[in-house]
């Protein structure tokens, strides 16, 4: 048991956080608004190999784990979780990646010749998409075949036609294109869940600090027991979902028992315990933390909008189930 | 990064399973919850003598040398096998608090008499009018030459009824801010002037109020300074914050997961197939996990040789708070048939949901409130400014 980075792991903690403060200020955050991409974040990930390095077994999922929270808790506009992800199913279907293309997964198998509000689907050269029980990977032409809906998370999101533009048939190495579809929607999940997690802690930061230096009726009024306490109870969660994610990266990169179930898992709880901490540190700011001026809301209408854009958190916690408890028996029983 | 417990916490956890899975009967703990005391003669001194009140000791203390992780593994085991282990914790931790705090006297006769299961302990510091606030203890304690002379009450001291001694908090000087007014003792039971009487609580478990008048003891089972007891609570209390009850949340989320696999509705169904039932147990079981790491995370910091304070005082506060949401949304599952009590005909599940549903109330105010765990991670963990007065 070792619940600590590694050196290089905190060495490469620090060098993604300090990119992103400089980077990825908050002001650069509301700049890239409402599209939510980047291009120099992303150029700056690129150089340092980030997108691919996960992808050819260089690097684990924890290394990535690492970049992801920073990538949350700085709001970076980049779909880092969904490119990591997407280059590793691209590697296992023995297709050429490379650090600069923009590429992501449509998390949802496509219906209707469309694959909607795709993660980075905006910005994305390359989409892996599911339809009709094949991987497909789509170029989007430069025109008409996806549009980018204003959205609550101003995140780079896409409704893509798939049935226009260039697109080719990926052929995993082995297991079906479902099999891997959904290994690749858990890695998201367990990565994702981590973003998740630096989200919440800086947004219970921000609260945190707030509440020291606000005063009201002569005192700070983080000294009222009715404030502390909420943060108490968002820490402890936070430090909850912070252990959760990193074992549910963890049983995936070594195939230990639970990698079935703790990806889902860390995802329904990160990004309750996330949303929460957002919700609450808005809260906390008063009447300011509801003005656009104040970075709390760009926490709070993300970290709503990473849990939704997967599925009704409810319904992920009834899939869940499915991985716990086994699948739901379809033919009535012996009482009739 | 690496989950995986080291192969030596996993054989200790091994011998341990074998023990219980052996020892903690099905009759054990049907007498636990019929007499609502606890604790078990038999297997308190089948443990003992196993080593495992001090299997955290050095060797040259008579322990185990175990690790931290094996300690939390031990834990782990006893709760998950439903085992009446309250006693087993209170002697542990008297006895460890003695090896840090105690004289040589203690240390020679006391201790290993706890260890070796033969004597038991309980603990004296609640009363009714000092709970959160232990400090404003008003059990007074007068020195009389080489004695002390003890008038008091104290609630909840659960066990004493089976114990030998003891840990009795006092006031032996009123004259002065009240943590340093304090002094710790470890009195014999069997001394004149104490009475004991039972008290029932909701969850089943007996628990009691002792009253102390003009009980004389000898200076010699003084704990630590005089007017230096609120250090020696100190060192005790480090003991008492964990996620032991992630053992008792497993056993209830199976219990829930048993029934409602072999329950049908009235249309031949299973009930776990009911999405409504399926969304409730997914949730207790990531809370288990959650409560299960925060665990883990405190006895790992321990063995790096750190002090998880406030880690192990969020174990406690999320462990217990989720212990009673699962509770609550597992005993809903049964429906009306989630009512019938432990040992009626054909309750659902045996009644051991609705018998953890009131049990489980107590857990957020024993060995710390929820909010004094909340105060804690506020001040020294998130650094908020003090909210109340120390007066």
């Amino acid at each position: 048991m070792d619940l600590a980075l590694s050196g290089e792991q905190e060495a490469l903690r620090d060098t993604v956080a300090r990119f992103f403060s400089k980077v990825a200020s908050a002001e650069r955050v509301r700049a890239a608004e409402p599209l939510g991409f980047d291009a120099a974040v992303w150029r700056g990930l690129a150089d340092m190999g980030v997108p691919t390095m996960a992808a050819d077994g260089g690097a684990t999922l924890a290394d990535v784990s690492v970049v992801a929270r920073e990538a949350g808790a700085h709001l970076a506009p980049v779909p880092i979780v969904e490119a990591a992800v997407t280059n590793r199913l691209l590697t296992r279907c023995a297709h050429a990646v490379d650090d600069t293309t923009v590429r992501t997964l449509a998390l949802r198998p496509a219906t209707g010749g469309r694959a909607a509000l795709v993660p980075g689907g905006a910005v994305a050269a390359e989409v892996v998409v599911l339809g009709g029980g094949d991987l497909l990977l789509v170029r989007p032409g430069p025109t008409g075949e996806r549009r980018a809906p204003a959205n609550l998370g101003s995140a780079p999101l896409a409704d893509i036609d798939i049935t226009a533009g260039r697109r080719s048939l990926l052929t995993p190495a082995d297991g079906s294109a479902v099999d891997e579809h959904a290994r690749a929607l858990d890695e998201w999940r367990a990565l994702t869940a981590s973003w998740l997690v630096g989200l919440g802690r800086a947004a219970l930061d921000l609260g945190v600090s707030y509440v020291k230096d606000r005063r009201q009726f002569g005192v700070p009024i983080g000294s009222f027991q009715a404030v502390q306490h909420r943060l108490a109870d968002l820490a402890t969660a936070l430090d909850g979902a912070a252990l959760l994610a990193d074992k549910a990266v963890w049983t995936l990169d070594t195939d230990a028992p639970g990698a079935a179930t703790f990806p889902a898992m860390a995802f329904s709880y990160c990004g309750e315990a996330a949303q929460r901490a957002a919700a609450a540190s808005l809260h906390l700011h008063g009447g300011y933390g509801f003005m656009e001026e104040y970075d709390i809301q760009l926490h709070f209408r993300r970290a709503k909008a990473a849990r939704l854009v997967l599925a009704d958190p409810c319904r992920e916690l009834v899939g869940l189930a499915d991985r716990l408890f086994g699948p739901v028996e379809t033919s009535t029983g012996a009482g009739r | 990064m690496d989950f995986s417990l080291p192969p030596e916490v996993e054989a200790f956890r091994a011998e341990v399973r074998a023990f219980l899975a052996e020892h903690v009967t099905d009759e054990v703990i049907e007498r636990a919850h019929a007499t609502g005391t606890m604790h078990d003669w038999g297997l308190h001194r089948q443990m003992a003598a196993e080593g495992w009140l001090s299997a955290g000791w050095p060797a040259e203390f008579g322990g185990q040398g175990r690790s931290p992780l094996e300690m939390n593994a031990l834990t782990e085991e006893m709760y998950l096998s439903g085992a009446p282990v309250d006693g087993l914790g209170v002697a542990s931790l008297v006895a460890h608090t003695l090896l840090i705090d105690g004289t040589d006297w203690q240390k020679r006769t006391v201790i290993p008499r706890i260890l070796s299961g033969e004597v038991m302990c309980c603990l004296g510091y609640s009363e009714p009018d000092a709970g959160s606030d232990v400090a404003a203890c008003a059990t007074r304690a007068v020195r009389d030459g080489d004695e002390w002379v003890i008038n008091g009450q104290k609630m909840f001291t659960t066990l004493a009824h089976e114990a030998h001694y003891v840990f009795l908090l006092t006031r032996t000087n009123p004259d002065v801010a009240k943590h340093e007014g304090l002094t710790m003792f470890l009195v014999p039971m069997d001394t004149p002037g104490i009475e004991i009487t039972p008290v029932h609580t909701m969850g089943g478990e007996r628990t009691n109020i002792t009253f102390y008048t003009d009980v004389r003891v000898d200076d010699r089972h003084r704990v630590g300074e005089v007017d230096g007891g609120w250090k020696v609570m100190m060192t005790a209390l480090v003991f008492e914050r964990n996620s032991a009850w992630y053992g008792e949340c497993v056993r209830l989320l199976d219990t829930a997961v048993a029934w409602a696999t072999s329950a049908r509705d009235a249309d031949g169904r299973r009930l776990i197939d009911d999405p409504l039932v399926r969304e409730r147990l997914a949730r207790a079981a990531v809370g288990n996990e959650v409560a299960n790491l925060l665990g883990w995370r405190a006895a790992w910091m321990a063995a790096e040789g750190q002090l998880p304070g406030v880690e192990g005082t969020m174990a406690k506060l999320f462990t217990t708070e989720h212990y009673q949401q699962a509770a609550d949304d597992l005993i809903d599952i049964l429906g009306p048939e989630g009512l019938r009590r432990h040992g009626e005909p054909g309750a659902a599940a045996d009644g051991w949901v609705e018998a953890t549903y009131r049990h489980c109330q107590v857990t957020t105010i024993y060995g710390g409130t929820s909010e004094v765990c909340r105060g804690i991670i506020a001040e020294r963990g998130l650094g908020l400014p003090r909210s109340r007065s120390s007066r």
